[in-house]
């Protein structure tokens, strides 16, 4: 069979380095890495923004000859940003996640997020927790085999963080799809199939939760170490003696 | 429903502005029948159309250059296309001797299609409001300046005081021919931007979940501005600029369309058509012995209504 996804060359120009992935359908994958390492720029390349560079092919379809119809078929991107300029309402936002209107969906997409008592207000007039779960329901709305969410889990309080991986490893059963989500609390990457480390612009390990936090390049590139009172901070060797 | 009495109301505006006064249509009418005829589709009716189709230009444009900026100030005055509209004119009327309105209208787009690239230049698309708005404020002084520089090294003497009643936003004296330079180039341009009523809605999600749904976000705001311009820039050389109805016709229409940007294109172009016939209406009916120009109206009403919309983002910004 083949995979889900499979990209290509797949880099941003002065961001990251050019890369292959391949993600099978039901698999729920984390990326993780340091500020500025790249995560947000992979899932961008992914998502086909201005910038991308290489292929990516979902299904077996070419991604970037698809127009806007089928595109929504293939793929949602969620961008870490949070910002709405616009006082538009919850529910007519979530509905900028569908092609054609579709009320059936956007009242199952607040059901699902708990949006009922937001849905009239204007999104910009929320709290950013509470936009960030309306931004999330607009790239879900449309079913998409493949779901990029760049930090859904930022901003969010304790029951929604859990609710929310929750929810997207229900839509990845259901609909045999998959996503590629960038996690910060490394806590919450054992609830993923796979996990990607990102860091200075590239790829550098990708594995099991296990395999990757337990790896050499993690701890190279976090500088944090998992001791006995959670995550501490790990002091580089120094280079005059390590070389 | 709802448009059907937008435009009823907008005719009935229109017809008013078109006949009043009616005295002077029936002290016309009472030396020679034709005479009144000739002075409604000759006097009236260019002032009429150019009041009306300036206004939803101002009104459509301004919506459009708000939504591609994510911006509620982007407007063509605060943007400062409209002087760059006035600047293009300017030139091509007293430096290069162009009478023929419809190039002058060409002029007027490239001036205010310049101003917007400089605008890019300086502040990018997506920067802050501040920066836009100091940005704007930036180009509109150096087109002003140029623009009296133009005139007052102009070869005619007379440069500046007949170019003062244009450029201030007159509709008094428009040929029909001068109307059609103005408003066929303008209606065309935006016809064009209302295609993309669905894009620019969606462009409150941002350029990258834009350009996921394979919409090329750069290429549609290359071509807003270009619109925006040939639009904007055709009324300019024609009228001269008029400040404020690009900035408030959006910002009330985005009221009726639930804070959608794109979709308020059209609302905006209908109160944007509304305003200035009632500021023209205004000029009109105010008893002076002097002609005020229209564009003193709007900017009379306008400012104040400016002032409201950045208190109220200062007050978003605090809280």
């Amino acid at each position: 069979m083949t995979p889900l996804l499979i990209a290509r060359r797949v880099g941003v120009a002065g961001r990251l380095s050019t890369t292959d992935l391949i993600a099978e359908a039901g698999q729920m994958v984390a990326v993780i890495g340091p500020n500025g390492g790249g995560k947000t720029s992979l899932l961008r390349a992914l998502a086909r923004t201005e910038d991308a560079i290489g292929a990516v092919a979902i299904d077996g379809q070419d991604v970037d000859r698809t127009a806007e119809a089928q595109r929504r078929r293939l793929l949602a991107f969620l961008p870490a940003s949070r910002e709405a300029t616009w006082p538009v309402a919850v529910a007519d936002f979530l509905a900028f996640g569908l092609g054609a209107p579709d009320a059936a969906r956007i009242e199952a997409l607040i059901a699902m997020l708990e949006l009922g008592p937001l849905a009239d207000r204007p999104i910009d007039q929320l709290s950013t927790g509470e936009r960030a779960r309306a931004m999330l329901g607009r790239a879900m709305a449309g079913r998409p085999r493949l779901l990029l969410l760049d930090e859904p889990l930022s901003n969010l309080d304790p029951y929604w963080v859990l609710r929310t991986t929750e929810l997207i490893r229900a839509e990845v059963e259901a609909n045999r799809s998959a996503a590629l989500v960038s996690v910060h609390d490394l806590d919450m990457v054992r609830q993923f199939d796979r996990v990607i480390l990102v860091s200075g612009g590239a790829v550098i390990a990708d594995g099991t939760a296990d395999a990757v936090l337990e790896g050499q390049s993690f701890g190279e590139a976090f500088r944090v170490a998992r001791g006995d009172d959670g995550w501490t901070i790990s002091r580089p060797a120094d280079p005059r003696s390590s070389r | 429903m709802k448009i059907v009495v937008a435009l009823l109301l907008l005719a009935g505006v229109a017809a008013l502005h078109l006949l009043s006064p009616w005295s002077s249509l029936e002290a016309a009418r009472a030396i020679e029948p034709g005479l009144a005829t000739t002075l409604l589709v000759e006097l009236r009716l260019p002032r009429t159309l150019l009041a009306l189709g300036y206004g939803a230009t101002l009104g459509i444009a301004g919506a459009a250059l708000q939504a591609l900026f994510a911006n509620p100030l982007a407007s063509p005055d605060i943007t400062g296309s409209s002087s760059g509209a006035a600047m293009g004119a300017v030139f091509a009327s007293y430096w290069l001797g162009v009478s023929s309105p419809l190039v002058m209208a060409l002029a007027g787009a490239i001036g205010a299609g310049l101003a917007l690239v400089v605008l890019l230049t300086i502040a990018g698309r997506r920067t802050d409001k501040v920066a836009l708005l100091l940005a704007g404020l930036a180009v509109s002084l150096a087109a002003g300046a140029a623009t009296s520089l133009l005139l007052a090294l102009a070869p005619s003497p007379f440069a500046f005081y007949d170019a003062f009643d244009w450029l201030m936003g007159s509709f008094t004296d428009r040929s029909l021919g001068q109307a059609a330079a103005a408003l066929i180039p303008a209606a065309i341009a935006c016809g064009l931007l209302l295609r993309r009523v669905r894009a620019l809605d969606l462009m409150a999600m941002g350029d990258d979940v834009l350009a996921s749904l394979g919409l090329r976000p750069r290429r549609l705001g290359i071509e807003i501005i270009c619109l925006g311009a040939i639009a904007v820039g055709a009324c300019v050389s024609v009228c001269g600029a008029i400040g404020f109805v690009g900035l408030i016709a959006p910002v009330i229409a985005r009221r009726l369309t639930k804070g959608h940007p794109g979709r308020a294109m059209i609302p905006a172009g209908l109160i944007g058509g509304g305003l200035l016939l009632g500021a023209d209406l205004l000029v009109r009916v105010i008893p002076l012995d002097r002609a005020i120009p229209v564009g003193v109206v709007t900017t009379l009403i306008g400012a104040p209504v400016f002032i409201a919309i950045v208190m109220s983002m200062r007050g978003k910004m605090a809280s």
